[in-house]
This record gives C-alpha cells, sequence and structure tokens, in this order.
C-alpha cells in the first residue's frame, strides 16, 4: 500500500513537471527575440575584431609598410605576397602587396608580426564575393588613408633606420650613436 | 431570340435528368465536398511545416524562417519545390514492393482517416457512418504498417529497429486508446461522429465529464503520429532517421506529409470528439462559423503538439510501454467503468 502511494505520489510529481517545462516553454513567446536580422540590422562588432585586412598610412600619409616580409613570414596559410623595392630616401615599400582573401583564416599573426603596426586587422566582415578572384586583394586594395588602431605612430621617427634627412640616432627615443673606439680603455 | 438548337435541347435534357435522379447530384455534391476536404486537409498539413517551424523558433526565442515571401510563408513553397526535385534514390538492398508501399499507406491511412472529421456543418464524408470512430482505430492500426513496412524493408539496422520500436509503441497505446474513447461512446450512445458532436451541442463539451478520457486518448493520438515526445521510431539521436533512413526524395516527403496530415487528423479528432467539434455560439445556422470555430479549436491542438515537441524528452521505450500499460490503461479502464456507473445511475437502474 505504501508503495502504491509512493508511485502514486511519483506520477503526480512526473505529470506535473511535464507540465511544468510546457509552460515554462510557452512563456518564450513572449520573450525578447536573440535573433539579430542581419542585413537589416547590423551585429556589433568589437573594435578588435579580427576582419579584413588593411594597410595603414603613418600620420604624414605616407605608407607605414617598410615591406619587411615578416607578415608573410609569419602567415600560417601563406596568403600573404610581397615585394620589396626602395625609394630615393632609401625607404623600403612594398612593390606590389598582395593578400588572397580565399585562403586568409583571419588570425591576426600578420598584425602581431609587423614591426611598424603597418599591416591592421579590420571589424569589416563582409567579404562575401560571387568570383573567388575577387577575394585577391591588391596593395590599392588594402592601402587606406588612415592609421587605424596606432594614430600618432610613425615608425621611422621611433625606429634608428638611417634615410635620406634622417641620420642615426635623430629619432625619438633615441640615443645618439655612440663612437665605440671611445669606449676603449 | 428563341433559344433552340442541339446543344440548348442537350442542356434541356440534362436539366431534366438531373432533377429526375437527386441522389446522382447529392453524389456529385458530396465527391466536391470531399475533395476539398481532402487537399483542404494536405495543403494544411503542408503548412504545418512553416507553422511548425515558426512555433519552435518562437519557443527558442528565434523568429524562423521568416524570410521567403510574406511571414515566410513563400518557405512552404520552397520546402515543396525542393523535395519534389530531389533524387528519389531507392538503396539496391531494400526489398521493392514492400518499400515502395509503405509511404502510399503512410499518406492513405492517414488521409482517409479525415473523413470522420467534420470541419463544419455538413461538411464531412462519413459523418454518419455508424461505426464512427472504429474506423479511426483500424486506420490508426493501419499506419503502424507503414513505419513496420518501411523499417523491415529498408534492410539497414537503423530503419529496423525505428520499425521494432514503432511495433513496441502500439502495443502500449492501441490498448487504451480504444479503451480511452469508449466514455464518449457510452455516453453518446452512438460510434457515429455526428451523433456524438450532436450530443454535444445538445448538452455539454465532453471534456467536461470524460476528462481523463480525453487526457489518456490525447496521449495515445500523439503517439499514432509518431510526434514528440512518442517518436521513438525516428529519434534522430539514437537512430539516424529512424524507420525512414532510407528513404529519399518523395517517397520520404510522402512520410513527412503523411506526419503532418495526421497532426490535422488527430487535432481535428481531439476538438470533434472532446470540444464539441465545430459547436459554438451561431454555429448551428452560420455553416462558415462553425468552420472557423472548428479551425481555431484545431489549431490549438495542433500548437498543442508542436509545444510538446518543443518542451518535452523523449522517454525511453520501456518507459512508454510502462505509462502505458500500468498507467494509461488502468485510468482510461476506470474511466469507462464510472461513466458506465453514471450512466446507469442516471438511467434509475
Amino acid at each position: 500500500m505504501k508503495d502504491f502511494f509512493a508511485k502514486l505520489v511519483a506520477i503526480f510529481i512526473g505529470i506535473y513537471t511535464n507540465l511544468r517545462s510546457m509552460v515554462m516553454v510557452a512563456s518564450h513567446t513572449f520573450r525578447k527575440r536573440d535573433t539579430i536580422q542581419y542585413p537589416e540590422v547590423k551585429p556589433y562588432v568589437p573594435p578588435r575584431y579580427r576582419g579584413r585586412i588593411v594597410l595603414t598610412r603613418d600620420p604624414d600619409g605616407e605608407e607605414r609598410c617598410v615591406a619587411c616580409n615578416l607578415c608573410a613570414a609569419a602567415c600560417p596559410v601563406g596568403c600573404i605576397s610581397l615585394q620589396k623595392a626602395e625609394q630615393d630616401d632609401g625607404r623600403w615599400y612594398p612593390e606590389f602587396f598582395r593578400i588572397n582573401f580565399s585562403r586568409c583564416i583571419f588570425c591576426g599573426l600578420c598584425e602581431e608580426a609587423c614591426p611598424t603596426n603597418a599591416i591592421q586587422l579590420t571589424p569589416d566582415f563582409e567579404l562575401g564575393e560571387y568570383r573567388r578572384q575577387d577575394l585577391v586583394y591588391e596593395k590599392e586594395h588594402l592601402l587606406i588613408s588612415g592609421t587605424g588602431k596606432y594614430p600618432d605612430y610613425n615608425f621611422y621617427r621611433i625606429a634608428g633606420l638611417s634615410i635620406a634627412g634622417k641620420p642615426k640616432g635623430a629619432a625619438k627615443n633615441e640615443a645618439k650613436p655612440v663612437d665605440v673606439k671611445s669606449l676603449l680603455p | 431570340m428563341l433559344r433552340t438548337g442541339p446543344l440548348h435541347a442537350a442542356r434541356a435534357a440534362m436539366i431534366t435528368w438531373f432533377s429526375n435522379h437527386p441522389e446522382v447530384v447529392d453524389a456529385i455534391i458530396a465527391s466536391l465536398k470531399a475533395l476539398v476536404l481532402l487537399f483542404g486537409s494536405v495543403i494544411v498539413a503542408a503548412m504545418l511545416i512553416w507553422v511548425e517551424r515558426r512555433l519552435l523558433g518562437v519557443w527558442q526565442d528565434r523568429y524562423g524562417p521568416n524570410r521567403v515571401g510574406p511571414f515566410g510563408l513563400g518557405q512552404v513553397v520552397a520546402d515543396m519545390i525542393k523535395i519534389f526535385f530531389k533524387e528519389d534514390w531507392m538503396p539496391p538492398f531494400v526489398d521493392k514492393p514492400a518499400f515502395l508501399i509503405a509511404p502510399l499507406v503512410a499518406m492513405t491511412t492517414m488521409m482517409m482517416a479525415f473523413v470522420l472529421v467534420p470541419v463544419a456543418p455538413g461538411w464531412n464524408v462519413a459523418g454518419d457512418l455508424n461505426i464512427g470512430v472504429l474506423l479511426f482505430f483500424a486506420l490508426a492500426g493501419l499506419a503502424v504498417y507503414a513505419v513496420m513496412l518501411g523499417g523491415w524493408s529498408s534492410n539497414s539496422k537503423y530503419a529496423l529497429l525505428g520499425g521494432l520500436r514503432s511495433a513496441a509503441q502500439m502495443l502500449s497505446y492501441e490498448v487504451f486508446m480504444g479503451v480511452a474513447l469508449m466514455g464518449v461512446v457510452m455516453e453518446t450512445g452512438s460510434f457515429a461522429v455526428n451523433d456524438i458532436i450532436a450530443y454535444q451541442g445538445a448538452h455539454h463539451w465532453f471534456i467536461l465529464t470524460q476528462f481523463f478520457g480525453f487526457c489518456t486518448f490525447a496521449l495515445a493520438a500523439v503517439a499514432t503520429t509518431h510526434r514528440h515526445p512518442f517518436d521513438l521510431p525516428e529519434a534522430e539521436q539514437e537512430l539516424a532517421a529512424g524507420y525512414h533512413t532510407e528513404y529519399s526524395g518523395m517517397k520520404f516527403g510522402m512520410f513527412f506529409v503523411a506526419e503532418y496530415v495526421g497532426v490535422v487528423v488527430v487535432s481535428g479528432l481531439l476538438t470533434t470528439l472532446y470540444f464539441g467539434g465545430w459547436h459554438g455560439p451561431g454555429a448551428e445556422s452560420h455553416a462558415w462559423l462553425g468552420f472557423i470555430y472548428f479551425f481555431i479549436k484545431t489549431f490549438i491542438f495542433i500548437m498543442l503538439f508542436i509545444l510538446l515537441r518543443g518542451a518535452l524528452p523523449r522517454p525511453r521505450y520501456d518507459q512508454v510501454m510502462a505509462g502505458g500499460w500500468k498507467f494509461c490503461l488502468p485510468l482510461a479502464l476506470v474511466n469507462m467503468l464510472v461513466t458506465g456507473a453514471v450512466i446507469l445511475a442516471n438511467q434509475g437502474g
């Protein structure tokens, strides 16, 4: 008899819990939707989101890229290809700079590798194309007119590399070159 | 202008013949009504694809398909076009005749069961059939053949397990389904659906006196359609797709539509048997009002079906059997017993 009542209680609890979960699920009718209706409503993308890759310029409007090839070396899928060239004043710049976005995995290693903050990833993720060839971006597609995430950074003002009009040691935070012979005892 | 000529004479002769044979006219009208009901039920069943996806979306804090056409209604058309143009591939290892018959059985039995459902006053096919609801039991019993044949003829393990489970499930719910409904039949004193509806119009809806009968019959009805939570024969998580694993293209589509037709039929039957069918204020004089009442009631049941799918977990099949035999069958029997006692007491016996 005791067993019978225990079973009866279990049955009532079972019916109650099932009805309860049905009511709970039905109550979701009046909740806010989680869906973002994408093409009409754009989702919020954080500023440091790793989307389309750009090449930035320094505050003077010059290209930041010095064609050091570190980004291409760091790239795990090998989607970056560039060719070094030299300006009259001795500055290096990429003759061409090509990113194949059909290969790119948006890992951001190129950005981490870049010594001049030239290559940067942006929050733009809408890269869809109908033709695969259109996903190969050349330098004119990659280069933007702004400075990106680092507004004041100018590599040649920081680094000790000498170019025409800027001898060694003339840069900010840089000591004058030491005459090694003066260090002799 | 005097209307003469052979054409006019033929027309006049036809009119005279038809007015002399009113039974032929009645038969033609009845057939047309039956066709309207058939296509109506299939169209509603097709619309359920969209309804179900929207409602499940709503209950999961999503929108569901809302892009194709107004409110996403074009999704129905898109889905149908897709399923019509899919390759209808038959695996080489199947047992061909049974494999072909199974989806037909699924579709036909469920659509035939719709003859019982009066959607509006005077709008049904077999409302006065004297075996009435027994026909539904017969067709529900036959519908199991679709699943079992499909599962067996597929010659694959998942499908076979699905068919096996379907058989086990049938053994648990068929037993008390008939008993659960007997209370209604006993109160009405007739198996005919029209009599049941007329009784409910004259007295009360059967949900009031046959609450436990309704509960058990509703459970059995869900199990009949193989819908969640009694979708053991097609449990996606453990059986791939269950009995229709090997089906593709339109053959799968027929199983798919049969399931939705089943939902419509069973919801319509629950409405008819326990919620007064098309009865409501003003329905006797205006047939269209009766249809609207019927539609609203049925749609609430359809939504309940989908809510069940959205909310409840699937029991193991020993749990289904235990629930059927140890809980629902005794409850249905007690319900029948008490109904009989009350009827006898009211007769002054």
